[in-house]
């Protein structure tokens, strides 16, 4: 071997990387563009994923606000007491991020889902609930009894506070029949941990 | 609700996990036999060892997971696995090569994977696996079958059996070994088929597939049929595998010259081939899902212990034919989703979920 | 023979038809109480039309249908109704529902009625009124209501009568067919009349109904009806598969057979619909199957819609000792009953009391080793295992890719399942939950629109000041400019301006009135000012509302300066001429006025931050604290409500305002709660030392 042909080698070598990495950032370009995915945008599969309470207990007022604020500033996920763990589950899946517990500063989860009812005989019109409800479900008039259009209560509590007199409760929503569904089994490791559990079932199973 | 209620269906088929390990253990009854009548009393030894590991690995794994031990032991998953790897080793091997592999199928591929129902891994097959590449030489001891032992010797007995199991007078094993049919085969180099079989010992006594060998085969798959009588599984792997091997044996058999990879009797008859395919390849647990997915792997696993036993090292390759295809069955069940009442295009895995993404994505 | 094709799967369960096919079909004594159920079928329930008191006749409509898919509900004997309330009724989550309670009388006085005419001579629309005045809904199990599942928007070619009845246990179908064999060749007539006389009509029974076979064959000779007979399997009776196995047609996904041409109806709804038009009478009976071997004599039996289950079992001969679970409806797709008050409705096609042998309790599930068996026996070629992973992981995306909608629920993979996983419980409650987080979609959906509105409002109302504040800066400026221009120019446009000018003038208080005005504002601001501080000072330093006061304070502290300096201002300039005095004096007190408007909306947003923010507060205090700590600490909260309501009142009756009284009622409210709370706080304060205790 002379140095010309280690020469000639080394030459080579250099032309064929080139050659391949031009033919590869090429076609990878080429993907780039005709493969472009279009994306909804970050924080509106965010606020998709949020329970939409507008209730504020993140400390942004509302829910769209905080889905700007994890994009923006770096919010924690963790700060939705209304959406629980769910949430925070499916905001760590889809921001693929491990899931941090519920910050519990900012609330507990609850366990029954409430709306607001405002007890008519007492309430004296003065509108300020009206002005608190981020999602315009209390109807009235100042110096006119309120109401609440329970189907659009989020259950915020934004308007207990408030109420100068103290008139609104957050009740409970009651189940009802059209709601009651099958529940989940439970595991056998639960079964096996409890098996007073099953026997109350069997006995209830017996015809009264 | 506080009390929780029962759903239908409120009529339960006689069928369960406890009774399907029952049978299976029954049926591998005639295979038991004709290994104790042709090589003695060691695969029983064997699978008494085996049993009592892992009956003991078990309990004591549940008892760590802090599970009722009884609940778990009930379903006889465990003497499965332990009665597979008994009649897969090699009789009168060593007794610590059996507690090992035994152990190491329970704790390690069984229960660090989730345990029963949760293994990707065959435990029997996992297990036999480590000692065949861990202790070569005693895997591959071989005692030779009874009726071909030399004029007027016979096998050992039973307490010359558990002596040679538990190694105590230093009587040796090494008087009644030879290697087994498959391996013989593979090292004929140089010899027509034909001349091979007129020379061999085990084949002059069992044309088909050697001496004892073939019994034990014959053993194993009545021990299938009746398991297919029986309904513990569908007939789609064990045919597809043994179908494909027929198909590779032939079509590489050139009618017997001497780089011949051997004729379809020696592969279908010969090392554990019918003991993987009614037994193994069979376990619901590791295998694919769907009657299509088991025909794909049933077959696939065909031409893996063909090719391996060919042009591999291994003389006998159902343990590795099967882990590899293990490693297979998901993939296979990803694409063998069966098409669904009222849907027009058959389940695909990926383009499904693909679609049912994009659906939700499209409604935000 | 017609050609019938095979369905995917199935299973073949112990029939038990024999034991109530024994006897004939029986009556059951008159029950002296009927419980209707408002909502007997899919749909929105029925809207009752008689009131407790009323006497109605057997026939009588007493709760009409609620829009399109409803059923109406008839007397089912003559009678009084007792009530109208919530009664525990048949259904598996063992809940009470809205029923009308009749007390019999014995009578059975029919309820008069327009003698039934020819249903030749009717159209198929008064026939369809007919069946929906008479309130049939689906007998087989489903119970959809039959004249909205009689007027599809398709043309029809098939009329398929649903014969199979596969489920083990029932024979409600096979005895109606052997007992009532004409009528319901009838009422498939009805039916194909409706229909305008499809080109094929189809009954599909199984092969173990020879008796019912032979009862219909000779009636069909001359007619256009195929009797089709096909080998017994478990779930072929599935509206779905007795499609696919007459037609070989498979209905497509989330849609209706009728999308095929094909309307499906079972035996039971067919004679129902024979009744109602042929002898005038709605739907107030069924046949029933009361079977089990912890009855004596198991049979079927026509029993009243209402009637309770225990009235029926007991004339079944009931041994309640021997039951070990009471089914409503078949063993694979029945509930379990826990009231045995609960009534007969018009979907109830058995009643299986069990007893141990026959349903032996569930055993505890053990881990699924994928045999396969499920998917093998799955009618709907479904991956049972799949899906119950899924389930169990509650991966909803997964369960939809694996057509977990599909699942008719039929139980065969639970039945086969040698693990005794109860998998179609784990599909039904993974289906309620996906049906129920989209509901909570839809919810959020509308709470974020409703939201964002709300946002666009304020910012609107916000833009709409700023607009007004300019366009007045803009006319007063140009007000200024127009008295200038009008000093020292007389064009042609002096009219205009002057007109503007005068209006402007006419529209200006007087520099007296403004005068006081402005008094007026100081002394308000004056007021608030005070207000301010008392709270202020009202307020502990450790309060977490200080800050606010401090905030109220200062800006209150702020308006008064302002207000007192304007009302200097004012004075000072009242010597200059009065057109200039005018707009001095009336551009600052608008400003103000604006300022204050302002003031008020950041105010308004200040609080509404301070109120998230306190609600942070409270919540990070609450977060650390026991459930003890938590009680005092709302303790503490309503008792610094309390204090605010006290001081809300008695300002108001400083001020004689009229809400005195609710300002009172919110302290006594308040009160109670407290007092409440208090006992809370000391009974877990009695608690905690014993429990150290102990």
């Amino acid at each position: 071997m002379t140095d010309m042909s280690a020469l000639e080698l080394l030459l080579t070598a250099v032309i064929a990387l080139v050659l391949l990495s031009a033919i590869f950032g090429a076609i990878l370009g080429f993907a780039a563009i005709r493969f472009k995915v279009e994306g909804n945008p970050l924080v509106d599969q965010i606020d998709a994923l949020l329970p939409q309470t507008q209730c504020g207990q993140c400390g942004h007022p509302g829910c769209r606000p905080y889905a700007q604020a994890i994009i923006d500033e770096g919010e924690a996920i963790n700060h939705c007491p209304p959406g629980g763990q769910a949430t925070i589950n499916a905001l760590a899946n889809l921001l693929d991020i491990p899931a941090p517990e519920l910050d519990e500063e900012h609330g507990e989860e609850a366990e029954v889902k409430t709306v607001a009812y405002i007890r008519e005989a007492e309430c004296i019109g003065c509108t300020k609930c009206i002005v608190a409800c981020p999602v315009d479900a209390i109807l009235g008039a100042a110096k006119l009894m309120h109401t609440v259009i329970a189907v659009e209560c989020t259950g915020c509590d934004l308007c207990v506070e408030p109420c100068p007199v103290d008139c609104i409760d957050m009740l409970p929503v009651p189940g009802e029949l059209a709601d009651w569904h099958w529940s989940t089994p439970r595991s056998s490791v639960e079964l096996l941990k409890k098996p007073g559990i099953i026997a109350t079932d069997r006995h209830g199973d017996v015809a009264a | 609700m506080a009390l929780q209620r029962i759903t239908s269906p409120h009529m339960h088929a006689a069928q369960t996990t406890q009774r399907v390990m029952q049978l299976l253990l029954l049926a591998t009854v005639p295979g038991l036999i004709a290994l104790s009548w042709h090589f003695g009393w060691g695969s029983l030894i064997n699978i008494a060892i085996a049993s009592v590991t892992a009956l003991v690995c078990e309990a004591s794994i549940v008892a760590l997971r802090k599970r009722p031990v009884w609940f778990y032991l009930h379903d006889c998953s465990a003497l499965v696995t332990a009665v597979l790897i008994g009649l897969a080793l090699p009789p009168l091997v060593p007794w610590w090569v059996v507690v090992v592999g035994t152990a190491f199928a329970i704790i390690i591929a069984k229960h660090l994977y989730g345990g029963m129902g949760y293994n990707p891994f065959n435990p029997a097959m996992v297990g036999y696996v480590v000692l065949l590449i861990s202790f070569p030489i005693e895997m591959t001891t071989w005692p030779v079958a009874q009726s071909i032992l030399p004029e007027g010797k016979v096998l050992p007995g039973l307490g010359e059996s558990l002596q040679i199991v538990f190694q105590f007078s230093g009587t040796a094993i090494d008087g009644y070994t030879a290697a087994t049919p498959l391996d013989s085969f593979k090292h004929s180099s140089g010899l027509l088929v034909e001349q091979f079989y007129d020379q061999n010992v085990w084949f002059v006594n069992g044309r088909w597939a050697g001496a004892g060998w073939e019994w034990v085969n014959l053993g194993f798959f009545a021990g299938g049929c009746f398991l297919l009588y029986q309904r513990v599984f569908t007939w789609h792997a064990p045919v597809a595998m043994l179908t494909t091997l027929t198909i590779m044996a032939w079509l590489n058999y050139d009618g017997g010259s001497s780089g011949s990879h051997g004729p379809a009797t020696l592969h279908l008859l010969s090392g554990a081939t019918m003991l993987g395919a009614f037994f193994i390849v069979t376990d619901p647990v590791t295998s694919a899902v769907s009657n299509r997915g088991r025909l794909i792997y049933g077959a696939l696993t065909g031409i893996l212990i063909f090719v391996i036993r060919a042009w591999g090292n291994y003389p006998d390759a159902v343990a590795f034919a099967v882990l590899l295809m293990n490693f297979a069955a998901p993939f296979i069940d990803y694409y063998t989703l069966p098409r669904t009442y009222g849907h027009d295009k058959r389940n695909r895995g990926t383009a499904t979920l693909d679609a049912s993404k994009q659906d939700t994505a499209k409604k935000d | 023979m017609k050609k019938t094709w095979d369905i995917h799967g199935g299973i073949h369960p112990p029939e038990n038809k024999s034991q109530s096919l024994q006897r004939a079909i029986s009556n059951v004594p008159m029950p002296d109480v009927l419980i209707l159920p408002l909502n007997q079928h899919i749909g929105a329930s029925a809207l009752p039309l008689v009131k407790p008191g009323d006497t109605v006749l057997k026939g009588q409509m007493i709760a009409e249908p609620n829009g399109f898919i409803s059923a109406a509900v008839h007397a089912p004997t003559s009678g009084t109704i007792a009530a109208i309330e919530e009664r525990p009724i048949s259904h598996p989550s063992g809940m009470s529902a809205p029923c009308i309670v009749l007390h019999s009388d014995g009578d059975e006085r029919w309820v008069e009625g327009p003698p039934p005419a020819d249903y030749q001579s009717l159209s198929p629309a008064q026939l369809l009124t007919i069946i929906r005045d008479a309130g049939i809904t689906g007998m087989g199990g489903a119970g959809f209501p039959t004249a909205v599942k009689l007027q599809p928007r398709q043309s029809i070619d098939t009329l398929i009568i649903n014969a199979t009845e596969c489920e083990p246990y029932i024979t409600a179908d096979d005895i109606l067919i052997r007992e009532r064999t004409e009528d319901i060749v009838t009422g498939i007539d009805i039916l194909a009349h409706i229909l305008g006389r499809p080109e094929q009509i189809l009954i599909g029974i199984e092969d173990n109904k020879a008796e019912a076979y032979e009862a219909l064959e000779p009636l069909l000779k001359d007619t256009a009806i195929e009797l089709v007979e096909f080998p017994t399997k478990y779930p072929s009776g599935g509206e779905k598969q007795v499609i696919q196995i007459l037609t070989g047609q498979e209905v497509p996904s989330g849609k209706l057979p009728a999308e095929l041409g094909i309307v499906c109806q079972n035996v039971g709804t067919v004679y129902a619909i024979f009744r109602a038009v042929c002898k005038g009478e709605p739907l107030v009976s069924r046949i029933t199957t009361v079977t089990g071997n912890s009855c004596r004599t198991p049979g079927n039996y026509e029993v009243l819609i209402g009637t309770p289950a225990v009235h029926l079992l007991t004339a079944a001969g009931f041994d309640e000792f021997l039951c070990q679970r009471l089914i409503l409806g078949g063993p694979m797709t029945g509930y379990t009953l826990n009231d045995l008050s609960a009534p007969v409705i018009k979907s109830t096609n058995c009643l299986l009391a069990a007893d141990a042998a026959e349903s032996p309790q569930q055993g505890i599930p053990q881990a699924c080793i994928r045999c396969g068996h499920c998917a093998e026996v799955c009618p709907a070629k479904l991956l049972p295992q799949q899906l119950f992973w899924y389930a169990r992981s509650k991966d909803y995306d997964k369960l939809a890719a694996y057509h977990l909608g599909d699942c008719i629920e039929c139980g065969a993979c639970s039945y086969v399942c040698p693990s005794e996983i109860p998998l179609v419980q784990y599909y039904r409650a993974a289906k309620a939950e996906i049906r129920v987080m989209e509901q909570e979609n839809i919810a959020a959906d509308r709470s974020r629109q409703r939201f964002e509105y709300h946002q666009e409002r304020l910012a609107k109302a916000e833009q709409e000041k700023i607009a007004k504040r300019e366009a007045r800066k803009k006319a007063a400026e140009q007000a200024k400019l127009s008295a200038q221009d009008n000093e020292n120019i007389d064009t042609e446009d002096t009219d205009v301006v002057a007109a503007a000018l005068a209006r402007v003038r006419s529209s200006k208080p007087s520099p007296e009135e403004e005068h006081k005005r402005l008094q007026r504002a100081v002394m308000a601001a004056e007021s608030r000012l005070a207000k301010a501080r008392a709270n202020h000072e009202l307020c502990a330093a450790d309060d977490p509302r200080r800050a606010s006061r401090e905030a109220t304070l200062e800006q209150a502290r702020l308006r008064h300066n302002e207000a007192v300096e304007q009302l200097t201002r004012h004075t000072d300039s009242n010597d200059t001429s009065k057109e200039q005095q005018n707009h001095t004096a009336e551009i600052p007190a608008r400003t103000q006025h604006q300022n204050q408007n302002q003031n008020q909306d950041t105010v308004a947003l200040d609080r509404a931050q301070l109120a998230i923010e306190q609600a942070q507060q409270r919540a990070a205090q609450q977060a650390e604290m026991s459930a003890q700590e938590k009680l005092q600490l709302q303790c503490d909260s309503l008792r610094k409500r309390l204090a605010k309501a006290r001081d809300r009142l008695k300002q108001a009756e400083s001020d004689a305002d009229d809400n005195i009284e609710a300002y009172a009622t919110a302290v006594t409210k308040l009160e109670d709660k407290l007092a409440v709370r208090q006992a809370e706080v000391e009974q877990g304060l009695a608690k905690t030392p014993a429990e150290s205790d102990s």
